[in-house]
Formats: C-alpha cells, sequence, structure tokens
C-alpha cells in the first residue's frame, strides 16, 4: 500500500520543529515501526539522517515506544503500544500524521523521542516499599487476599510509558502516578508508608510540570495497558487522609 | 589467563555458608569510602545497585535507556522458580540444583548452581516484601505452577508479566536509593570500554546518547549487568537495544569470554513474516500444555490446514516422543520443527513454522476455559498475525531467545579482570548449556541481591586500591581509543546501512550455528565473517554526527562488536566436538537424532582469550566436576 506519512522533525529540545512528508510502500504485515524502519532504511541509503524514535521489545511490555498516530499516543488500536501496532489497519492513499507526546513534563529530545525522567523522578520521591535486602520475613508470612493481589497487579501492570500524559488535555500525569501508588498502596506491606508515599510522589508530580486532573478521563482511553481511572479517585483520597494526617 | 574457579570447599550444601563466613568484610564505617559502578539497570544490575547502596557503598549505575525500567529483564513472562516447597510437592534445594544441573547437560559448574537453588528461596521472600504482586490463592497465599517440563510446581508468576514486576521491584529499590543519595544514576549513557590500570578494573567510558559527550568514570570496582547476546542472529526475541558491546569490551580487554556457542533457540514464537521484520516475538512456552503441534505428512502441502484430513496430518511430537509429547524440552521442540521445515513440511507463506493447534482443546475444555488461560497470547498473535488462533492453528517456528555463555566469572562472579564483575544473563555461571524456564529471572536477582553485594566486599578489603586520577595515562589512553574508534564509524561512507551487515551477518549466524551445527558449516561461516566484517569496516554508511542522539552510531557500534562476537560463538561450535543442550553438531548424535555428549573429553567450560585484533584468540579450559550430580544421558522418549 502506498502511504504519505507527515512526520515531526526536531532537531533538539529547543530547535523549532516541523512536519516533514515522506512516501512509502508498505506491507499489510508489517507492524507500524517496522514500516518507520523501511523509510529510515532509505533515508539513510541516501544519506539522510532516519527519523528519531525510541522503541525496545517491541512486544508492547517495556514502554519505551509511544507515539501520537492521527491524534492518538500509540495509534487506534485498544490495548495495544504502537509496536504491536499493524499496518492492516490502514489502506492504499492513507495520509498519517506521526508526532511525539507532547507534554512540558516531556521535553522533545528529538523527533519523536521525549525525556520521560520526570517519572523516575515520580516513583523516587516514594514510589517503593522500603526494605533492605535480606531483611523480609518469610513470604508466606502474609496473607494477601486474592483480590486485593490482583487489583494492585491491575495498577502494577503499567509501562510507565507516558500515553496518559499524551492523552490529557491538561498534560496530567495522575493516572501513571495514582497507578504506581495504588499498585503498593493495594498491599498489607505497602501500608506503613502509604501516606507519605501519597503526599512525596503528588508534590514530585506537580513539580515536574505536569497539569492537574480535571476527570476528562483520556488517560484511561489511551492506556495500553487498560488502566482505569479508579485508581486516580484511590489517590484523591488517599490524599485527602494525607493531608489530614500531616495537620 | 588464569582460571581460578575459587570454588569453596567443603559439602555442597555448605560451600555457600562457609565462603560468606571465610571471606573478608569491609567495616560499616569504610564502605562509603568505596565506589563501585554498576553497568546495566536489569534485574541483575538493579538489584545489585539497590543492595549495593543499602549496605553503604557508593553506586553509579548506568544504563542506555531513558529509564532504568526498560531493561529487557522486562519481557520474561513465565515465572520465578524457587525452592519453597509451598505446594508440598517433594520439592527442595537439593532437586532444585538437581534439575538445573541436568536441565544444563552437565555443563554447569555444581557449586554455583547450588547456590542459585540456596539463595533463590530468599528472592521469593525479598520479592514479596517489595510488594512484587504475584499470584495468589484463594486463601491469600502464594500460588505456584509447574513450568517447562518441571515435575514440581515451584514458579512463582504474575500473571503473564513476571519479569517486569520483578524488573519494578528491582527498580523501586534502586529509585529509593537513587533518592538517598546512594546511587547515582546515568540514563541514556552507553559504557564503551572498560579502564584497566595496573591490571584491575578502575572505571568505564561512556557516551551521553542525547549529548553525544564521551566521558571517562573512575571506581574501584565495576560490575557489568549487560544481558546476552542473541541479537549476534539479528533476528531475535531480545529487544531491539541488546547487545554485546559492554561484555565485548571487556572481553578485549582481558577478561575471558566463556562458551559462546551456548545459545537458547525458543521453540514457540511468532514465524517471520517478511524481509523487514525487526524482531521476533515469544509465546509463552505454557500454550504447549493444550496444544498439539503438526504438520502435513505430504511434503510442500498447499491446502489450508482445515482442508489436511486428520490422517494426513504428523503430530511429530507426540509421535517421536510418546511419554512427553508436545512437553519435551525447549531444544528438542526447536530441532524437530526445524527438520519439519527442512523436509519440506513447513507452513505459511515461508514455510518457515508448524502448526500449534488448539482445535481439540477447545473441542474438550470449552473456548471459554482457553480464553481463561491463553486469551491474552490468543490476541497477541492475532495482533501481530491478522488471524484468529481460535478457528485457524496458530504457526509458530524457534527463534534465538537467551545465551547462557558470557564472560567467564569465578564463584564470587569476578571475571578474570580483577575487580571486573559479570552479573546475571551477561556472565555463564549457571545454566551449563541449556537453561531451564523461570530461571533466567532467578540468575539475575539472586546475583544482584544475594552473590555479589557479599562477593565484592573480600576484593574490596583486600585488594590494593590506590587513587587514579583522570589523567592517568591508562584512563586517557582508553578515553582516546573509544573518541577514535567513534571518529572512524562516523567517518564510514560507504554503500550499505549499517542494518544490512547487522542482518547478513543474522543469517550467516543462524545458518551455520543456530540450531543445527556442522563442521563445515561452522568452517564456512568462519570464512564469511571477516570478510564481512572487513566490508563494514571500509563501506558501511554512518549519517549523522557524533555530538547528538545519533542512532546510526549506536548501532553501527554495536554491530561492529556483533561481527566480531560471530566468530569467537562459531570457533568455540566448532571446537565443541559433541552436542549439548543447545549446542547440537550435526556429527554427534544417537541414532535416535537425539545430542550425543562427549563426558570424556569435553566436561569442561571453554574460555576464550583475546590476544589481539589481528590474532586468533587462545582457548582456555575449566575442568567441570559432577560429586552430586552424576551425569546420565537425557531421555524424553
Amino acid at each position: 500500500m502506498k502511504l504519505k506519512l507527515h512526520v515531526w522533525r526536531q532537531a533538539g529540545p529547543s530547535e523549532r520543529g516541523r512536519f516533514v512528508t515522506y512516501d512509502t510502500d508498505a506491507s499489510e504485515h508489517m507492524s507500524f515501526l517496522e514500516m518507520l524502519d523501511v523509510v529510515n532504511e532509505e533515508l539513510e541509503s541516501n544519506g539522510e539522517e532516519p527519523i528519531v524514535f525510541d522503541s525496545d521489545c517491541r512486544e508492547g511490555i517495556c514502554g519505551t515506544c509511544g507515539m501520537v498516530i492521527n491524534g492518538r499516543p500509540h495509534g487506534p488500536w485498544k490495548r495495544t503500544t504502537v509496536c504491536q501496532l499493524h499496518m492492516r489497519e490502514y489502506g492504499d492513499g492513507d495520509e498519517i500524521w506521526v508526532e511525539p507526546w507532547r507534554a512540558d513534563g516531556f521535553p522533545v529530545q528529538r523527533d519523536l523521542m521525549v525525556d520521560r525522567s520526570a517519572f523516575d523522578r515520580i516513583v523516587a520521591a516514594g514510589g517503593y516499599i522500603s526494605v533492605r535486602t535480606g531483611s523480609a520475613p518469610d513470604a508466606n508470612a502474609i496473607a494477601v487476599e486474592q483480590v486485593d493481589a490482583e487489583k494492585s497487579m491491575d495498577a502494577a501492570s503499567c509501562i510507565g510509558c507516558g500515553a496518559c500524559v499524551a492523552a490529557c488535555p491538561n498534560a496530567s500525569a495522575m493516572l501513571f502516578t495514582s497507578a504506581k501508588a495504588a499498585h503498593l498502596n493495594l498491599l498489607p506491606q505497602g501500608q506503613p508508608e502509604r501516606y507519605g508515599r501519597v503526599l512525596d510522589m503528588i508534590l514530585t508530580m506537580e513539580a515536574e510540570q505536569f497539569g492537574t486532573c480535571t476527570n476528562h478521563g483520556a488517560c484511561e482511553n489511551a492506556c495500553p495497558k487498560e488502566i482505569k481511572i479508579d485508581v486516580i479517585a484511590m489517590l484523591n483520597r488517599d490524599y485527602m487522609k494525607a493531608l489530614l494526617k500531616a495537620s | 589467563m588464569e582460571l581460578r574457579s575459587k570454588v569453596p570447599s567443603g559439602p555442597i550444601d555448605q560451600k555457600w555458608t562457609k565462603h560468606k563466613f571465610d571471606m573478608k568484610l569491609v567495616n560499616p564505617a569504610n564502605k562509603r569510602k568505596y565506589h563501585v559502578i554498576v553497568v546495566g539497570s536489569g534485574l541483575a544490575g538493579a538489584s545489585a545497585s539497590a543492595t549495593l547502596a543499602e549496605l553503604g557503598y557508593q553506586v553509579s549505575c548506568f544504563t542506555y535507556h531513558d529509564s532504568p525500567r526498560r531493561a529487557h529483564s522486562i519481557a520474561a513472562q513465565g515465572g520465578i522458580n524457587a525452592a519453597k516447597n509451598y505446594q508440598g510437592d517433594g520439592d527442595s534445594i537439593f532437586r532444585l540444583f538437581y534439575d538445573t544441573v541436568k536441565g544444563g547437560d552437565f555443563r554447569a559448574r555444581e557449586a554455583n548452581v547450588y547456590r542459585l537453588a540456596e539463595v533463590s528461596n530468599e528472592i521469593i521472600d525479598q520479592c514479596v516484601a517489595q510488594g512484587i504482586p504475584f499470584a495468589r490463592e484463594y486463601g491469600g497465599l502464594l500460588d505456584n505452577r509447574s513450568f517447562g517440563g518441571a515435575q514440581v510446581s515451584r514458579t512463582f508468576y504474575a500473571r503473564g508479566q513476571t519479569g517486569q514486576q520483578l524488573l519494578l521491584g528491582a527498580y523501586q529499590a534502586l529509585m529509593k536509593e537513587v533518592h538517598r543519595g546512594q546511587v547515582k544514576l546515568y540514563n541514556q549513557q552507553e559504557m564503551l570500554d572498560v579502564i584497566v590500570v595496573d591490571g584491575q578494573a578502575r572505571g568505564i567510558v561512556t557516551r551521553h546518547l542525547v549529548t553525544g559527550k564521551i566521558e571517562t568514570h573512575l571506581a574501584d570496582a565495576v560490575a557489568l549487568g549487560t544481558g546476552g547476546y542473541s541479537n549476534a542472529f539479528y533476528l531475535s526475541t531480545n529487544a531491539m537495544y541488546c547487545n554485546v558491546t559492554a561484555a565485548w569490551r571487556a572481553y578485549r580487554r582481558g577478561a575471558g569470554f566463556a562458551n559462546p556457542c551456548y545459545t537458547q533457540i525458543h521453540p514457540t514464537c511468532i514465524p517471520v513474516a517478511g524481509e523487514y521484520q525487526s524482531k521476533l516475538t515469544l509465546m509463552s512456552e505454557s500454550l504447549r500444555n493444550d496444544g498439539r503441534i503438526w504438520v502435513s505428512k505430504t511434503v510442500d502441502d498447499g491446502r489450508a490446514p482445515g482442508d489436511i484430513p486428520e490422517e494426513e496430518r504428523d503430530y511429530y511430537l507426540e509421535r517421536m516422543y510418546p511419554a512427553f509429547g508436545n512437553l519435551v524440552p525447549r531444544d528438542l521442540a526447536s530441532r524437530r520443527a526445524k527438520d519439519m521445515c527442512d523436509e519440506g513440511k513447513g507452513v505459511g507463506d515461508t514455510k518457515l513454522g508448524v502448526y500449534l493447534d488448539f482445535e481439540d482443546a477447545i473441542e474438550r475444555l470449552g473456548a471459554d476455559v482457553i480464553e481463561a488461560r491463553y486469551g491474552n497470547l490468543f490476541e497477541m498473535y492475532e495482533r501481530i498475525t491478522g488471524e484468529d488462533p481460535y478457528r485457524v492453528p496458530m504457526r509458530i517456528y524457534p527463534a534465538p531467545h537467551y545465551t547462557m555463555g558470557g564472560l567467564w566469572v569465578d564463584y564470587n562472579l569476578m571475571t578474570t579482570v580483577p575487580g571486573l564483575y559479570a552479573i546475571g544473563e551477561a556472565n555463564f555461571s549457571d545454566h551449563g548449556a541449556n537453561r531451564l524456564g523461570a530461571s533466567a529471572l532467578m540468575q539475575g536477582v539472586a546475583d544482584g541481591y544475594f552473590v555479589l553485594p557479599y562477593t565484592i566486599a573480600d576484593y574490596l578489603a583486600q585488594a590494593k586500591l590506590d587513587p587514579v586520577p583522570e589523567d592517568h595515562a591508562e584512563v586517557r589512553g582508553t578515553l582516546e581509543d573509544v573518541r577514535s574508534r567513534t571518529d572512524r564509524l562516523l567517518a564510514l561512507d560507504g554503500d550499505r546501512t549499517v542494518n544490512s551487515f547487522h542482518k547478513e551477518l543474522g543469517r550467516i549466524v543462524w545458518d551455520n550455528c543456530g540450531m543445527g551445527r556442522s563442521a563445515a558449516g561452522l568452517k564456512d561461516a568462519l570464512q564469511k565473517i571477516p570478510v564481512l566484517r572487513q566490508e563494514f569496516w571500509e563501506n558501511a554508511k554512518v549519517v549523522g554526527e557524533g555530538e547528538s542522539i545519533n542512532q546510526v552510531l549506536e548501532r553501527a557500534g554495536r554491530v561492529a562488536d556483533f561481527l566480531e562476537l560471530a566468530e569467537v560463538m562459531c570457533l568455540d561450535a566448532l571446537v565443541r566436538e559433541e552436542s549439548c543442550g543447545g549446542h547440537f553438531r550435526e556429527e554427534h548424535q544417537t541414532p535416535e537424532g537425539e545430542a550425543l555428549r562427549d563426558d570424556e573429553n569435553f566436561t569442561h567450560v571453554t574460555v576464550w582469550e583475546h590476544t589481539g585484533p589481528d590474532s586468533a584468540p587462545r582457548e582456555h579450559r575449566e575442568p567441570l566436576e559432577f560429586a552430586n550430580v552424576p551425569p546420565t544421558q537425557r531421555s524424553y522418549k
């Protein structure tokens, strides 16, 4: 199939970006990123610099890839990161617009690649349980109700790709932050640090230039792991309690 | 090169305890005076960084990813083994040790494997305390499953995302220490060389992948947790960025490389669809529990699977291995699939695939049960292939997946360069010639949480570590080496893309050093690889500059190293005149086509020493002894 691609090219974080148009011929069996690989291979052959984009496992689990395709983070398929999107979605003559995540918290490094280290700093603020290696009790010493373990697992399946931020009109990182907090706050092991964790993670999220949540729900819709905004409600509840406790 | 394994004396079950007591300690107040560099932030690297920092050492952790959480450990699906015996089905540390030694086809070091089994239980305790949401039973206790043909249920799992969850646990522990200021994190920085001063590893040279800045980092010891080298095959289940560069640069600085020919080919991957294919996707091995593998009995059968009547189908694994059927170990399942394709019975457009059929299972159990068990895998398959596995049999084909070979390490996980350690998949130590399912995660975290943080003290407490100034001749020299190599790569302005070289190399390695190897094929590969390498340095094209993000340059450096590694892989496969585990030499098989070991001549680790850019590597051997698990011939008939 013949395609017309409009791809965002930007030489660096402070450079001006623009869309550049490429014509390509793709097979329906290709993944979206393989289609871009082929475009890049041709650019390289012609001595031009290829389109910079980040991707690693190409199995939808590492969270490295991410781009906005025709206005949608990770493209049109549900429960799918862009590395798993395949070209049979498209037809001959289609035009496709490809852009990086756009958010103040995620500065563009080059073309479609953005800096998501703000997520690391949110986790560093409290997204862990403080247990020293070797000091743990027997794993079966604490029983965890199966339903809690499952809910925790739902939240823990976040891959940290940042699609939630890209989808949010406020570029808020609430779904990410809430998922990380919920993963730990739903487990008995996570209780001692629960409220401090919530305060510290929210403070850091705000300091990292992410917007606030106004309950649009666009994040849930874009999340390739279908993390539900229930976790945001849980974080808000914990945040209120934490403020009361702190005062 | 001297290979001293430093395995402690005494009975196997007391070696580690005794060793922990015998090792020198670093006084708590002195730990902060030592600086350790950890390269890689996967399971091994992140867990080692976190634990070393908790103990009080100053740690610098380097990753080429944009976040430490992206390392390839994240892609492991199945689970992690431990000898907890929570199911009361007769498991024990000794049984896990026994299974791992046997599964490795008697080519691993017994003492290391025993220690791995021993610390496996502590791993689960640690992971649960960190909040890893393992699957649980209704009563709230941990659930287990049987995995990879094990006869006990010892595998802990978190849906199909066990690797992700364990890595997040280690990553969170790491970020906790970053927050405390005990670990300094270096994202998007690639290690390109090891600095060796007076015979000791004292630092690394890195390139910042965003700014292009090449700089030195000095320390008292260096640990490499930089993963395996399956991408030497170009197409593998490894992530796109996985590469051998860190380990290879260490090899070039004097670290021995052990058993490079031990590579694991996983039987259940989605077949290649076309020339543009960038990587392969693994489908969990658990599918073989209910799926039946078959091909048509007719060569070049063009019919759709549904049009091939039952009596014209060959369920070849069930036919050849009535006792284990579709559940034979990975290496056998892979080789038999290749045989079928070699005979012209392969399926799909490319004829490189076999069917994995759920029709009978759906009839027997109902589609809803199959969906509950494998729904996410079926969905992933459909997303990639566009075919519905509830109606049409899946097509699968083997793919490179894991490398048992790696940097040689002693019992303390130290390479042949003092002060340079290798952990996780980057070392060779625990899996012998074949790794069992759910053992990779176990080894990564065992090394990082429970072994390296203790053994490194023994070195630091005794080594003479004079301060190394930044302008030391070795430091400047290594930095210059990296700069000039980078400049040389950037100057390449030939006719072929870097990727085209990687693809061609991958095909040579896959054809000659893949599932089946022969002296003739390996010799052929050993002719072709140097020619290709020379062409690379004359005719590759590297566009762009060095002072900014340049993914072509990054790839070029990695491909250049694969072009060197591949030759040593083939050489290693050629000198190992036997078949064992993942290494199958066509000349050495039983009349039934099974791997035929030669214990008399090959019960050893082969270790390669770099002797210079243009001379052949030197072969060394570490003899192996099996005092606790007597070698036997594997049989799955």
